[in-house]
């Protein structure tokens, strides 16, 4: 589903914010990309959803390479990836229904067949009841549950998510991560940025490290062979639980 | 999870993750018949939609519509004065009158024969006859030479036709064809001289000519301020929903689908601007029609003054809607591209 190849990125003035990395998340499956501030978790997701170009090295999403996708092509490739923001990214001046809208509405559906996603996706995050609310007057929780129904209100095949919990308690984090477990039973390909480490490690994912730029660890959080999960866990990581991304 | 697998998204058969190298493709998975309708009514709600967010700030949107508004009401008004004026230099085209001086001692029955035969042709509308006598006893009257001219044995002036070319409108093509005209009756064998208050006529037509450039400058200059005013108004609005675009560019909006309703923010404004522009018209035709048939009375003339009529309105409200788009799209293609997420 994601396949980063010796993938490097620099910003003018020289900083680098991404070194080699290389990794390959299956389609189904789920993963966590965790590190510090700053070690590039962030700029990984915005090179998927082509918020940013790959200095160097090659990117393929659902076996596109992202390097032959022009400017006019891009909106129609995000179309299909689904993606939650740590602060939501809602607008105020509408209500919920409105907000999970949004997508289906760009991409020109049928006003009924949207309505009835968009209802959809709010049940499944159980928040039906409050699609006449500003996203305003909710909850922190709520609007990132509302952020997640938009996500997935256009059943994408890709599911990305930058710090979605960061602004959330230990329970309320739980529940999202939950959702999003939700989400990869039904075969969304999921990656999850977060820096909580003890919530992620419970939860018994792939996790991929990041440290200043390179991927310094590809493993399974303990215990994660267990029976019955998605048909994901990448062979490499199980062996050697360590993947450097060069000197 | 019963309401995941309640909803229709989760059917266990199906992973989302079919078709694994579609190549992106820039249509949505409507087909076209749907695809066509669809965007009708996207457009339509987003014209709606534009028109109201105007209307929430009412006094902002009266504000610039009442700018557009007199920038345009100023050169259709010209461009009105222009139509008034030539309509009245047509009315008073009889100073295009061409007289025919005849020969010496021409007989009245030739006269009246070579009155018929120019009547005849499709440019001459009208034909006096001023006889010898009648000329020589105007002459005597108004002259005052009255009595030196009883003196004479025989009358000195010869008959006179007075020709009046049909209406002249005072475009293109008059000057030619008053001369063509003189030419002819100058090749008539009856006819000595043929003289044409032509510098009159001239003067009008350098005069119209001069104000048709003047509002034509003029209207390439105010329609350039409307394109300006609307793209510096639509750039504020761009601004201001700056974190909208954003999102919207997040989750898959083409650059067509997020200039849309700037450009239709143009199009109010510009229509809006055209409308105050045609009230501010019919305002002026209403407090000058007064003033402007107690000048023409005086001159024994009677002018009602033209407004733009019907199709008139029409014209400014489509050119201004144009304008308007215009100076969105301008404003659109420089800043929309700018906003990107981040």
């Amino acid at each position: 589903m994601i396949k980063f190849d010796e993938v490097s990125k620099h910003y003018p003035g020289g900083q680098e914010a991404l070194a080699k990395v290389d990794f390959h998340l299956q389609a189904g499956e789920i993963a966590f990309l965790t590190g510090r501030s700053g070690a590039g978790k962030s700029t990984l997701l915005k090179l998927v959803m082509l918020m940013e170009r790959a200095s160097q090295g090659q990117i393929f999403v659902n076996g596109q390479n992202l390097g032959h996708l022009s400017r006019r092509q891009l909106p129609y490739f995000r179309r299909r990836i689904g993606v939650v923001f740590q602060d939501h990214q809602l607008l105020f001046d509408r209500n919920v229904f409105e907000n999970v809208a949004l997508p289906l509405q760009i991409a020109g559906y049928d006003p009924r067949e949207a309505a009835r996603r968009v209802r959809a996706a709010l049940d499944k995050v159980g928040l039906l009841g409050k699609e006449k609310q500003n996203p305003l007057v909710l909850s922190g929780g709520e609007q990132q549950r509302v952020g997640i129904a938009r996500a997935v209100v256009n059943k994408p095949t890709l599911l990305l998510a930058d710090e979605p919990t960061g602004n959330l308690d230990p329970q309320l984090s739980a529940e999202i991560m939950a959702l999003f477990e939700q989400f990869n039973q039904v075969g969304v390909s999921i990656l999850i940025a977060s820096h909580d480490l003890s919530l992620i490690t419970r939860l018994r994912h792939r996790i991929l490290t990041l440290d200043q730029g390179r991927l310094v660890s590809d493993r399974l959080a303990d215990g994660a062979l267990q029976a019955g999960g998605p048909p994901s866990a990448p062979a490499v990581s199980m062996t050697s639980g360590f993947v450097a991304g060069g000197a | 999870m019963p309401r995941l697998q309640a909803s229709r998204e989760s059917r266990p058969g199906k992973t989302p993750a079919k078709a694994p190298a579609r190549p992106v493709q820039p249509t949505s998975r409507d087909d076209q018949g749907w695809h066509f309708i669809r965007g009708f009514e996207q457009h339509q709600g987003v014209a709606v939609d534009s028109l109201q967010r105007l209307l929430l700030d009412p006094m902002a949107s009266i504000m610039t519509w009442v700018v557009l508004g007199i920038a345009l009401a100023l050169p259709t008004g010209l461009y009105l004065v222009l139509q008034n004026l030539q309509q009245f230099g047509s009315n008073v085209d009889q100073a295009a009158r061409i007289s025919l001086f005849m020969n010496m001692g021409l007989a009245d029955a030739r006269l009246m024969e070579l009155r018929e035969r120019l009547l005849q042709q499709d440019d001459i509308r009208q034909v006096d006859i001023i006889s010898a006598a009648a000329a020589l006893e105007e002459f005597q009257t108004v002259s005052g030479f009255g009595e030196a001219l009883s003196g004479l044995d025989e009358n000195p002036l010869p008959a006179v036709l007075v020709v009046t070319p049909t209406s002249l409108d005072g475009g293109a093509g008059t000057q030619e064809r008053l001369a063509r005209l003189q030419a002819r009756l100058q090749a008539l064998p009856e006819v000595d001289a043929v003289q044409l208050d032509r510098q009159w006529l001239q003067r009008l037509y350098m005069l119209i000519d001069l104000a048709r450039r003047l509002t034509l400058g003029l209207t390439i200059l105010f329609c350039t301020g409307v394109i300006l005013v609307v793209g510096n108004t639509v750039r504020l609005t761009i601004e201001n929903r700056r974190a909208e675009i954003v999102v919207i560019k997040l989750v898959g909006g083409s650059d067509a689908y997020v200039a849309r309703p700037f450009l239709y923010t143009g199009l109010w404004y510009g229509v809006g601007g055209g409308l105050v522009a045609c009230l501010l018209l019919l305002a002026s035709l209403v407090l000058l029609q007064g003033p402007v048939s107690g000048l023409a009375g005086l001159y024994g003339s009677k002018v009602v003054l033209q407004g733009t009529g019907i199709s008139g309105v029409l014209v400014i409200l489509a050119g201004s809607g144009l304008l308007g788009w215009a100076g969105a799209g301008i404003s659109v293609l420089r800043h929309l591209r700018a906003i990107e997420p981040t």
